[in-house]
């Protein structure tokens, strides 16, 4: 079954652009990374398949139920950590975490205590004195505590400092491996390759490419690094080029026979030909030709 | 239940506030009723040739110097003004709090309906508007009690009546705007209730303004004119129900439906 499945999947807000005919497909299980810059449509999609922002056309199913006649059902299902995490700002910690538990009719007090333990989260301090990073902590408990079958989690980690991302990141694989779907978005690309089956990539509300992070990193498109030159003749299906103190590198998409008869040509002392990690591949679908 | 409790939670020091605030006044004012009641005879004379102004604030239609005239134009200010602003912050604040703080992510992404949220959130609006006139009506008539003015018929309680139903019409249509707004509207709201007040005063003025009394809910809330007349103006409080449901309509239609803003 799919976690999540969309069908030309649009929002718009008047002539500003959300997102457009989103096809996306989430597999129950998967740990998938939803990758993109600010404004690529992130978080409309997320908003929409949570039901907080109604789509303009198009499907979408969580759990083969959907999103705007079984909201309740699929909300039931799901732990949700926003972007930002804003909570009541009089409350302490502790009070918002059994409010969360509350709403879901649960008692997560077990599974919340173990978490505020794990994330060295003070309960008693109120909301209004947490800093962001402990905030988003206040989040991940709340979108965790009740052990959803879906979590979907919005740039969980910024804000985040980097003991705290592994931890996060730890407690999310145990929940993966107990059978939850992770469903991140994210532009911290590290940590979507390390962490991530599979991934999408979502370039002006339009999904670019969806596919497992191990096939998105052996594409057709090779990062070519070169020593001897100081420019780089022009060259057809080079992108990218980057120019440092004694070397020159490009990702190449082109015919490799034609590469070779080029590079043959030139003064060059080294040469290194290696697979792009997935900031490159980003880049290559991002980035018009330089 | 746990919304309505969260809201109730989150209102409390606003309602102990505004519940303290009122009582005292109003406790006070009762109080020193006593030591003015002989002004009191000698100003309603001049009152009642005053026109326009006593017209306005319904002065013409009561004795000055009895108890419950000095109630119903002194005392009514505080409870009608007071209550009003209280059930318009309320109705203000309950739907478009939640977008302008962002906690309507946070509420919104549990599993409760949407119908859930209004009818909870308006629940709780209606229980602190309760307690609220509870603790004015206990005050008012422990300190009318102390001077030795309780008064024997049901006006009273006819007084009391109509400023709740006016609280939950003002709190009901400020709901309903609530729906629409996703940036506060505190101003908005405090604004609304000022509005009815000056048009009741208007709608005193003159013959031609009369029909404003349909719109406002102190046109049926008017403290000198249950007084006089021992009853409620039934068309105007029917009207006053109308814009309620019309507000409390408002509130589920458009919010079961909205974008939250992010």
């Amino acid at each position: 079954m799919n976690a999540i499945q969309t069908e030309a999947l649009t929002k718009s807000y008047g002539k500003a652009r959300g997102i457009t005919k989103l096809n996306l497909r989430v597999e129950e299980g998967d740990f998938f990374g939803f990758i993109g810059p600010n404004g690529a449509g992130k978080s409309t999609t997320i908003r929409t398949l949570l039901g907080l922002i109604s789509p303009t056309s198009g499907t979408a199913e969580i759990f083969g139920q959907n999103i705007l006649t079984q909201k309740t059902q699929i909300l039931n299902a799901t732990g949700y950590m926003p972007s930002e995490a804003f909570f009541y700002p009089n409350m302490n910690v502790g009070e918002v975490v059994q409010l969360s538990a509350r709403l879901r009719k649960m008692d997560c007090s077990k599974e919340a205590a173990a978490l505020c333990e794990r994330l060295k989260l003070n309960t008693k301090k109120k909301i209004r004195q947490l800093s962001l990073g402990n905030r988003k902590k206040v989040s991940i408990i709340c979108a965790l505590q009740h052990k959803p079958r879906l979590c979907i989690l919005d740039e969980p980690t910024s804000g985040l400092d980097p003991l705290m991302q592994r931890e996060f990141y730890s407690i999310l694989k145990e929940y993966n491996s107990s059978g939850s779907t992770i469903f991140l978005s994210s532009h911290v690309l590290s940590e979507v390759q390390e962490y991530c089956r599979h991934a999408a990539i979502i370039r002006d509300g339009r999904i670019l490419v969806s596919d497992s992070t191990k096939n998105l990193g052996h594409t057709e498109t090779k990062r070519i690094t070169l020593k001897g030159i100081a420019s780089l003749p022009p060259l057809d299906h080079a992108k990218n080029i980057q120019n440092t103190d004694d070397a020159i590198s490009f990702l190449y998409d082109g015919n490799p026979k034609e590469l070779l008869l080029y590079l043959s040509s030139l003064p060059i002392t080294d040469l290194t030909i290696t697979e792009p990690d997935l900031e490159e591949i980003f880049i290559h679908y991002y980035q018009e030709e330089v | 239940m746990t919304l309505i409790k969260h809201e109730l939670k989150k209102g409390r020091n606003a309602l102990i506030l505004w519940t303290l605030i009122i009582s005292f006044l109003l406790g006070i004012c009762i109080l020193i009723y006593p030591e003015m009641e002989h002004q009191m005879k000698y100003l309603s004379g001049m009152f009642a040739d005053m026109g326009g102004f006593s017209a306005a604030f319904g002065m013409d239609k009561i004795n000055f110097g009895e108890f419950m005239g000095f109630f119903g134009v002194e005392c009514s200010n505080i409870l009608g003004l007071g209550g009003a602003f209280f059930a318009a912050l309320l109705g203000i604040s309950a739907l478009a709090s939640e977008e302008k703080e962002k906690t309507a992510e946070f509420l919104l992404t549990h599993p409760v309906s949407r119908t859930k949220v209004v009818l909870q959130k308006f629940c709780a609006i209606l229980i602190q508007i309760a307690i609220l006139n509870a603790v004015i009506i206990v005050v008012t008539l422990l300190s009318a009690s102390a001077i030795g003015e309780l008064p024997k018929d049901n006006t009273l309680a006819l007084l009391f009546a109509a400023y709740l139903i006016l609280q939950i019409e003002i709190a009901a249509v400020c709901f309903g705007v609530s729906a629409f707004l996703s940036r506060g509207g505190m101003g908005s709201g405090l604004s609304l209730a000022a509005l009815f007040y000056f048009l009741n005063i208007i709608a005193n003025l003159t013959n031609e303004a009369k029909f404003l009394k349909y719109i406002t809910p102190f046109g049926y809330a008017e403290g000198a004119n249950i007084i006089a007349e021992k009853q409620i103006e039934l068309t105007y409080v029917s009207v006053g129900i109308l814009f309620t449901i019309l507000g409390i309509a408002a509130a589920f239609l458009k919010y079961r439906q909205k974008d939250i803003a992010s």
